[in-house]
C-alpha cells in the first residue's frame, strides 16, 4: 500500500472514531443545522489563519469556539428563530471566508481542498492533529458522558438535578467544533456535517442504548472511510465525497433492512 | 410541633418585559404535606414552580430553600427524540447513584415494574408519569415537584395517580408541590391548595378554597355542593372506582355548574 493511502486510511480511521459519539449527539438534539453553520465559518477560520500566519487547525477551532459563543449569545436575545440564526450565520460566515481568502492575494489557498476535503494528502502531521486532539475529544466525552446525556433528555430536570447545563452545552459546542477542525481535512467543509449524522442516523438502526448507538456510529464511520478510499483508489473518485457515499449506502441498506426496532 | 418548612417563598415577583407573571407569591412548603396550585392556563403555575426549583430568578422578593434540599423534579414533558435508543432502565440510571434492586423498588412503589426494559418511546401517557415519578423517587427527595402529573391520562387514570402520589408521601414522607387543573379530582389527596391567578386568590384547606368566592369567580362552579359530592365518591373510591369514571367529566371547570350537580345528583 503507498503511503500516501496509508496515512489517509489512517486519518480518516481517526476522524470516524471520534465522529461516531458526538454525531449521537448531534442527532439526538436536532443539531445537525448548527454543525453546519460551525462547519462553513470554519473556511472564515482558515483565511485568518493563513492572514496572521498561524497554525490553520489552530484558528478554525478558534473560529468555531467564538461563532459558538456568538450563537448562544445571540439565541438568548431572541432576535429571530435559531434555524434563521444559523442559517444566516452559515452563509454568511461562508461568503466571509471566500471574501477573505480572494482579499490574501500574495497566498494561494486551494479552496477545493478545504471544501470538499483533500484526504490523499494527509500528511503525517496532520495525523498527530487527528489523533491527538481525538484522544482529548473522547476522554472529555467519556468524562462528560452522564451530564452529556442528562441535558439531553432534559436541561431543565438535568438543572434541578445539579448538572451545570450551559457549561456541558458549551462544551458540546466547543468540541463539535475541534472535530470540524479536525475533519476538514478529510471531507471538506461541506460534507463535515454528513459524517457527523450519517453513521449516527444509520446506528439508530442497531442501537439499543445511547452507549451502543455512540460505538456503532464510531464502527460505520470508519467501515464508511475504508470503503470510500477503496472506492476512490479502484474508480479515480474525490475521496471526500466517496465517503459519504459509502455511509449514504450504508444508511439506505441498514433502512430498508427489516429490522424490529426494540429500543 | 409543626413539620420543619423545607421551602419559603416570600413576597416572590416574577416580571418579563412588561408582563408581570408572578405578583407577590408568599408561600410555605412544609415537610410531609402535599400542596396543589391551580389556576387557569397562563396564571403563571409553572413559572412559580421553576422560581421555587431554582430555574427562574426572582424579579422581586425570594425564594429560600433549606440547606442541601433534594428535590425530585417532574417536568410537564421530556421530549426525547425519538432518535435516542433510551430503555426504563437506562433512563433510570441517569437519575442518581442507583443499584438494580433501587430501581426495581423504585418501579414497585409506583406499580410499573413490568416497564424496567421498554423502550421509552413506547409508553403511556399515564406510563411516562409512573417512570418519571419513579426516577425522581430514586434521587431520595424530601420534596417532589410535579408539573401536572395529571396530564395526558385519563380521568380513572388520575385518580389513580393522585392516591399513588399521596401514598408516597406517606411512604417516603417528603413534601409535595403539584400543579393540577381539577381540584375536586386532588382534593381528598391534598393539604394544601393555592389557587393562583397571576396572584394568590385563595388558599388553604381544599374544602375552604373551593367554598371561596374568588375560587368560584375563577371556576364558575358553585363549589361546595359539587365537591361534597365528590368527597363523598373519594372515600368510597375503591368500591367505586369504576362509577366515578363514568361521571366525572374530564374537565369540570368548563361545564356550567347546575348541569353537573344534576348529573351527579342523578346518581346518586
Amino acid at each position: 500500500m503507498p503511503d500516501f493511502l496509508l496515512f489517509a486510511l489512517l486519518g480518516g480511521i481517526g476522524v470516524a472514531l471520534i465522529a461516531g459519539p458526538l454525531g449521537a449527539f448531534v442527532v439526538w438534539r436536532r443539531m445537525a443545522y448548527f454543525g453546519d453553520t460551525l462547519a462553513h465559518s470554519a473556511l472564515f477560520g482558515v483565511a485568518m489563519g493563513v492572514l496572521f500566519d498561524i497554525n490553520v487547525n489552530f484558528a478554525v477551532v478558534c473560529c468555531c469556539l467564538l461563532l459558538a459563543l456568538i450563537l448562544v449569545s445571540l439565541q438568548r436575545q431572541h432576535l429571530v428563530a435559531t434555524d434563521t440564526l444559523l442559517g444566516i450565520m452559515a452563509h454568511s460566515s461562508l461568503s466571509l471566508g471566500l471574501v477573505a481568502i480572494a482579499l490574501l492575494d500574495d497566498v494561494r489557498v486551494d479552496l477545493m481542498d478545504y471544501l470538499f476535503g483533500d484526504l490523499l494528502a494527509i500528511s503525517p502531521s496532520d495525523l498527530y492533529w487527528i489523533y491527538g486532539g481525538g484522544c482529548i475529544v473522547l476522554l472529555l466525552i467519556w468524562r462528560l458522558w452522564n451530564s452529556l446525556l442528562a441535558i439531553t433528555i432534559n436541561e431543565e430536570l438535568a438543572q434541578v438535578e445539579g448538572v451545570p447545563v450551559a457549561r456541558i452545552r458549551l462544551a458540546l459546542m466547543l468540541l463539535i467544533g475541534v472535530v470540524i477542525a479536525i475533519a476538514m481535512k478529510v471531507v471538506g467543509i461541506l460534507l463535515i456535517t454528513s459524517l457527523l449524522i450519517i453513521p449516527a442516523a444509520s446506528a439508530r438502526r442497531l442501537a439499543n442504548s445511547p452507549e451502543q448507538m455512540a460505538m456503532i456510529a464510531s464502527l460505520l464511520g470508519v467501515i464508511s472511510v475504508m470503503l470510500g478510499l477503496y472506492a476512490s483508489y479502484q474508480l479515480d473518485t474525490p475521496a471526500g465525497p466517496s465517503v459519504v457515499v459509502a455511509a449514504l449506502i450504508q444508511f439506505l441498506l441498514l433502512y430498508s433492512l427489516p429490522l424490529r426496532r426494540a429500543v | 410541633m409543626s413539620p420543619t418548612s423545607l421551602v419559603d417563598v416570600n413576597n416572590l415577583s416574577i416580571i418579563y418585559g412588561e408582563n408581570s407573571v408572578v405578583s407577590n407569591v408568599s408561600m410555605q412548603l412544609k415537610q410531609g404535606e402535599i400542596t396543589t396550585l391551580i389556576g387557569p392556563n397562563g396564571a403563571g403555575k409553572t413559572t412559580l414552580i421553576k422560581a421555587i426549583l431554582g430555574l427562574i430568578t426572582p424579579s422581586m422578593g425570594e425564594v429560600n430553600r433549606s440547606e442541601s434540599l433534594q428535590i425530585g423534579y417532574m417536568p410537564q414533558k421530556l421530549h426525547i427524540d425519538s432518535t435516542f435508543p433510551l430503555t426504563v432502565e437506562r433512563f433510570l440510571k441517569t437519575a442518581a447513584f442507583s443499584s438494580a434492586q433501587d430501581r426495581l423498588e423504585a418501579l414497585q412503589a409506583v406499580g410499573a415494574e413490568m416497564l424496567l426494559k421498554h423502550s421509552v418511546h413506547s409508553l403511556s401517557g399515564g406510563e411516562t408519569q409512573r417512570v418519571m415519578l419513579a426516577r425522581s423517587l430514586l434521587r431520595k427527595p424530601e420534596l417532589l415537584v410535579l408539573d401536572e402529573p395529571a396530564q395526558g391520562v385519563d380521568v380513572n387514570g388520575q385518580i389513580e395517580l393522585y392516591n399513588l402520589i399521596a401514598h408516597i408521601r406517606d411512604q417516603y414522607g417528603c413534601a409535595v408541590l403539584m400543579i393540577s387543573h381539577d381540584l375536586h379530582l386532588v382534593m381528598a389527596a391534598t393539604d394544601q391548595v393555592i389557587c393562583l391567578n397571576n396572584h394568590i386568590c385563595c388558599s388553604g384547606h381544599p374544602a375552604k378554597v373551593s367554598s371561596d368566592p374568588s375560587y368560584i369567580e375563577l371556576f364558575g362552579v358553585p363549589g361546595a355542593e359539587n365537591l361534597a359530592l365528590y368527597s363523598h365518591h373519594h372515600n368510597q373510591h375503591d368500591q367505586h372506582s369504576e362509577n366515578i369514571n363514568i361521571n366525572t367529566q374530564p374537565d369540570i371547570a368548563d361545564i356550567p355548574g347546575e348541569n353537573h350537580s344534576s348529573h351527579c345528583g342523578g346518581n346518586h
